[in-house]
């Protein structure tokens, strides 16, 4: 390989007078097939890549401004969900998941969609009066313009690669990874593959903290390495992780964010969850990136599990070529696929993202720091 | 030889006439009975695919209609909100019987009405819940 290099600094100059070359993931990884990483490297300044999947590990926090007379706010719930308010006295956050009931199909993800929609929401509240907050008990409508901050924070998005599940028992399986049909009826799987960011940057080279991306449709940043966060997962010969491994921590300004890339999601019998639109450019700052990048969908393996039996056992392997083609064979049986991370609406966040990147009006940042290598998660151990 | 679905709904009087036989017998409709929920005295729905020249096809409907049982096709019973897809893919897995399919390039839903055999499982399966149903 060739010692040549660019800066994040010099793309941004060609941003800034419109002559960066921005294509998105799948485009260079059409390239990728022809030509060398050298040549790639030549064309390609920016790859956007891009996921809209299911991240339940999401939320958003909120400062309802003070009334009069003020409150603390100490158990509070919006349109009946309860939100967590441990926090200062109008300071809450609101998870994703959370139902008011466990088998509501309405739940956090709703609200902060009816919120990012311009929607009143009902908030109660109730606190235990003090000298300096009086008031104990507060009823009336917030909206988006009517509160101070709605900042989305999730502490755990854009998982690179997840498992492919199927279900070996003889019952239906209501899941996180969709509906599973018994006797390995299907196989679910939830990544935009080639699309998807920690896949075109495996070792975290350019994404850190401090990454600025797009976020549910406005510019949002990386705060952390997300929690679960895995660097010891084993790699393929692509150097790809097989299996769930790095996590993002993200943040954002909701109030900026559009319905169309965060959407309230129930999956039966599991619980809500919320589809999040995230894109991230990447620099290609040599011909190790510029190779990364070139990642085709037949080169990121990941590994089938057993969702049924509650064993999550391993019981194949699989790549993303096979599992969008509509059809995996595990142990000489056909087993039809779905997926549950959009595609198509990660094409058009890639796209959009292009088109910001191209013209100007988004630029690339240099990690404020790079993430550190890990060796693995830690169990729960019940101890008592 | 045209193949349509159709889901016929029984008045709770319904007189007992042999509709599917006499559509076979009399019309030589091929019939092939999909679902089937009738009992005296509710409501019943039968689910079934006509195979037979448009013009019989017709003359078939004509014939059910007049037994005071309606008659629509499938596609008139299931609705599905295309226009609030988000293109996830999550009906497509349980859909056995290949009604619901992921567009391979263009990664778009598809939704055939002619393949469906109504088994509810994709009113469950769309984490947004955009696939609704009015037979029983």
């Amino acid at each position: 390989m060739s010692k040549k290099k660019r800066s994040i600094e010099e793309i941004n100059s060609k941003i800034r007078s419109g002559k960066a070359v921005v294509l998105t993931a799948e485009q260079v990884s059409a390239m990728g097939k022809e030509m060398s990483p050298a040549e790639v490297m030549s064309r390609v300044d920016v790859v956007a890549t891009a996921t809209f999947g299911p991240m339940c590990s999401s939320g958003v926090f909120m400062n309802f401004g003070h009334s009069n007379p003020p409150m603390r706010m100490e158990k509070l719930t919006l349109n009946n969900v309860p939100a967590y308010g441990g926090i200062a006295a109008v300071d809450c956050y609101l998870g994703a998941t959370e139902t008011a009931m466990p088998h509501d199909p309405y739940g956090g993800a709703h609200v902060i969609e009816e919120l990012i929609a311009g929607k009143d929401v009902l908030l109660q509240a109730q606190g235990k009066g003090t000298d300096c907050y009086p008031r104990t008990e507060i009823k009336t409508l917030i909206n988006k313009n009517s509160i101070n901050e709605f900042i989305m924070f999730n502490p755990r998005n854009a998982y690179q690669n997840y498992n492919v599940a199927v279900n070996s028992t003889s019952k239906i399986k209501f899941t996180y990874m969709g509906t599973l049909l018994p006797a390995f009826g299907n196989a679910n799987f939830s990544t935009s593959g080639e699309l998807s960011p920690l896949l075109n940057d495996p070792e975290m080279r350019t994404i850190g903290i401090g990454t600025r991306i797009f976020m549910g449709g406005t510019t949002g940043y990386v705060a952390w390495h997300g929690t679960q966060f895995n660097t010891g997962k084993p790699l393929n010969e692509n150097g790809i992780p097989v299996g769930n491994a790095a996590t993002l921590a993200l943040i954002g300004d909701a109030k900026q964010m559009s319905t169309k890339f965060i959407k309230a999601a129930y999956f039966e019998r599991y619980g809500v969850s919320l589809f999040v639109g995230i894109g991230i450019p990447i620099p290609v700052l040599d011909e190790d990136m510029a190779h990364r990048v070139s990642i085709r969908n037949n080169q990121i393996e990941t590994n089938i599990i057993d969702y049924g039996s509650g064993n999550f056992e391993i019981l194949g392997r699989t790549d993303y070529r096979t599992l969008f083609s509509g059809e995996i064979k595990l142990n000489g049986k056909k087993i039809r696929t779905a997926p549950l991370s959009s595609v198509k609406v990660a094409r058009e966040i890639a796209a959009l993202l292009k088109k910001e990147v191209t013209e100007g009006r988004f630029l690339l940042t240099e990690p404020v720091e790079l993430f550190q290598k890990t060796t693995g998660l830690n169990k729960l151990e019940v101890r008592i | 030889m045209t193949s349509r679905r159709f889901v016929l709904t029984f008045p709770p009087d319904a007189t007992g006439e042999p509709i599917t036989y006499n559509l076979i017998k009399k019309y030589d409709i091929m019939v092939n009975i999909v679902k089937a929920d009738v009992s005296p005295g509710k409501i019943g729905h039968l689910v079934m695919e006509m195979t037979a020249p448009v013009k019989v096809l017709k003359e078939g409907m004509e014939y059910i209609k007049k037994q005071n049982v309606e008659c629509e096709p499938i596609d008139k019973k299931i609705h599905y909100r295309d226009d609030l897809c988000i293109h996830c893919g999550a009906c497509s897995a349980v859909c056995f019987a290949g009604a619901l399919t992921m567009g391979r390039q263009s990664a778009e839903l598809s939704f055939d009405p002619e393949k469906c055999v109504v088994c509810e499982l994709c009113l469950k399966s769309c984490p947004l819940r955009l696939f609704s149903i009015d037979i029983g």
